[in-house]
């Protein structure tokens, strides 16, 4: 009996050596890429990253028309996704709860969740790029609209979910139509939960850079013009760090430190704003 | 949830048509009816683009692959030939090069995944539980772009001078597995790829395999504690078999991810259109070879080629993502979610 149980314990002392060595591992690797993004990403953070353009290579530019042209398309795709996305999500947890098409859309759409985002931006340069025959802003937006619908979708549904029947029931007593119980009862309580969701998705899309290949393109220069290809700074990254210049590959490193740091803050603003609904709950 | 819900068209229509309400309410009431209705056709609409997205990636795909699919017939599965001036495209190689790169992210990932989960819910200090779980899921994050230029900036040169040599040497010459590790090391090849795509897929498949294992009842777990077992028994015995279809839902959900990414390989593969029994030979991937080509693609036979490489993974992923739904959703019938 003691030697079975000796041999238990040698087991589990073993598997456990193998656990923390796994954890530590996984977490050295984690960590040195964090290590390296930021080394290499601050060292080529200054202002002319901010105020210029994209250079040719051997001259002095930054990244500033790569980080307006994010900026826009990322804000147009959130403009676009998040209305359909919010309505899409309360008819699937609401209206659509039990029919037929309510579960296939649902099915579908947790698997668009994690389609692969390259397909996305082929479908988008289909029927707007092939169609207009040119690259455009307009195009890149709206393949990163597809990419956040279906988080926005997913969130506004599970939030939704958790309104108790209830609060509606109550709405509803006292006269108020079906869309008013939905807009100013429901929303409302599901709001920040639906915030985060938003948030999320935003942060989702700010580093895609497969749909943008065929979509936005890029542009070397300054445009804020939506039916021309735009720089954004997911592709120049992809392009620059590919380029055999020292200066191109700086750039690169300091987009990706921007881009990293972006999405931090949005993941821990939409911590933030679910932490404060849960204590309000 | 409660199926009582007084909201419905129907009770709505009742009321409006129940002879005791005062005259004015009626008008209010086919009011607040059609407001309903255009509001609800507004959320249904809404929800039927979701589906409209896939079923118009679905035609795009399969349309624009047919001129490739019709010239090469079945070979375009099983030939390797990629020639955009003979005009033969073969899909084999980068076929292959998206299943192998994703067999060896899962074969590092999954192990590894797992050894975090279990470090964090079982053996990690309590303190150190949240703040590493969060970091974790932080890390999740960060874009695929990223991984990619660090694979080519770091782990290449690593492999280049230190780890393939070693491979070569030791494990080269020994039969079977030796055909994997032959050849010059390039640094750049499919088994970069596959490290990178590990490297990405981890904190994905760490967070989800953490919140399956926190379905585990505490009752149970206490319960084997409590007979005496150990560690290593609870979780091998009580809370894998308990989360058995929720962890292999997790898993494919993060091979659809390693098996449709394209940023992450792109820069490290080394986009090369042949098929070697090495590991260390480069290689490419459905993904990598779209976003290579796809630009400078102006033959209608080559776009046309690479569409039908999307439709390829377009099946491949959706069938993977579409087991690890079916299996969550499983798992959350049994737990009467």
């Amino acid at each position: 009996m003691s030697a079975r149980v000796r041999r238990r314990g040698a087991v589990n002392i073993v598997v456990l050596s193998l656990s923390v060595a796994m954890a530590l591992t996984g977490l050295a690797f984690l960590a040195l890429i964090g290590w390296t993004l930021v080394s290499r990403g601050l060292a080529a953070i200054n202002l002319d990253l901010f105020t210029l353009e994209t250079p040719p290579p051997g001259s002095r530019g930054g990244l500033a028309n790569a980080i307006v042209g994010s900026a826009m398309m990322t804000g147009l795709a959130m403009l676009i996704a998040t209305p359909i996305g919010v309505l899409a999500g309360t008819y699937l947890a609401e209206y659509g709860r039990d029919s037929r098409f309510g579960g296939v859309a649902r099915f579908i759409n947790d698997i668009l969740l994690s389609a692969p985002s390259i397909l996305v931006g082929l479908f988008v340069y289909g029927f707007t790029v092939l169609p207009t025959q040119h690259y455009s802003a307009w195009a890149g937006s709206i393949a990163l609209a597809l990419i956040a619908l279906p988080v926005i979708v997913r969130s506004t549904q599970d939030m939704i979910g958790l309104v108790p029947v209830p609060l509606r029931e109550a709405a509803a007593a006292l006269g108020a139509p079906e869309w008013r119980v939905m807009v100013s009862i429901v929303w409302r309580s599901a709001g920040s939960g639906m915030l985060t969701g938003v948030l999320l998705a935003a942060a989702r899309i700010s580093g895609e850079t497969a749909p943008l290949l065929f979509t936005a393109l890029n542009n070397q220069f300054w445009s804020t013009d939506l039916n021309a290809p735009m720089a954004n700074l997911p592709v120049v990254i992809y392009r620059f760090a590919l380029s055999p210049y020292d200066d191109w590959q700086r750039l690169a490193w300091g987009g990706a430190f921007l881009i990293t740091f972006a999405i931090l803050v949005l993941n821990v603003l939409a911590r933030l704003v679910s932490a404060r609904s849960q204590s309000k709950v | 949830m409660a199926v009582l819900c007084p909201m419905t068209d129907e009770t709505l229509a009742a009321a409006a048509e129940e002879p005791r309400a005062a005259p004015g309410m009626t008008g209010t009431l086919r009011l607040y009816r059609r407001q309903d209705a255009v509001f609800r056709a507004i959320t249904f609409l809404s929800a039927a683009l979701v589906v409209v997205v896939l079923a118009g990636m679905i035609v795009f795909l399969a349309h624009g692959a047919i001129p490739a699919l019709t010239a090469m017939g079945p070979s375009f599965f099983w030939t390797s030939d990629w020639d955009t001036v003979e005009d033969v495209y073969g899909a084999l190689a980068p076929i292959a090069g998206t299943l192998i790169t994703a067999t060896i992210a899962m074969a590092i990932g999954i192990p590894v995944s797992f050894g975090i989960a279990m470090f964090l819910t079982e053996i990690c200090p309590s303190v150190l539980r949240r703040p590493i779980g969060t970091a974790i899921e932080l890390l999740a994050g960060i874009p695929s772009v990223v991984f990619g230029i660090w694979g080519l900036f770091y782990l290449t040169p690593v492999l280049q001078e230190y780890i393939q040599p070693a491979l070569i040497d030791y494990l080269g010459p020994l039969p079977v597995i030796g055909m994997l590790f032959q050849g010059p090391p390039f640094g750049i090849g499919i088994l970069d790829g596959g490290i990178v795509l590990a490297v990405m897929v981890l904190p994905y498949i760490t967070s989800i395999t953490r919140d399956v294992f926190m379905t585990v009842p505490p009752l149970l777990r206490e319960s084997a504690y409590g007979m005496g077992c150990t560690t290593t028994e609870v979780v091998w015995k009580i809370v894998i078999p308990y989360c058995r279809v929720g962890l292999i839902g997790g898993v494919m959900l993060g091979l659809g991810r390693a098996l449709g990414e394209t940023m992450a390989v792109t820069f490290v593969v080394g986009n090369t259109y042949q098929i070697s029994a090495s590991l260390l030979a480069p290689g490419t991937t459905i993904s990598a070879a779209i976003a290579n080509e796809f630009n400078e693609a102006f033959e209608e036979q080559h776009l046309s080629a690479l569409i039908a490489l999307g439709l390829v993974l377009f099946l491949i992923t959706f069938t993977v993502l579409a087991l690890a739904k079916w299996m969550l959703l499983a798992l959350d019938k049994r737990e009467g979610r």
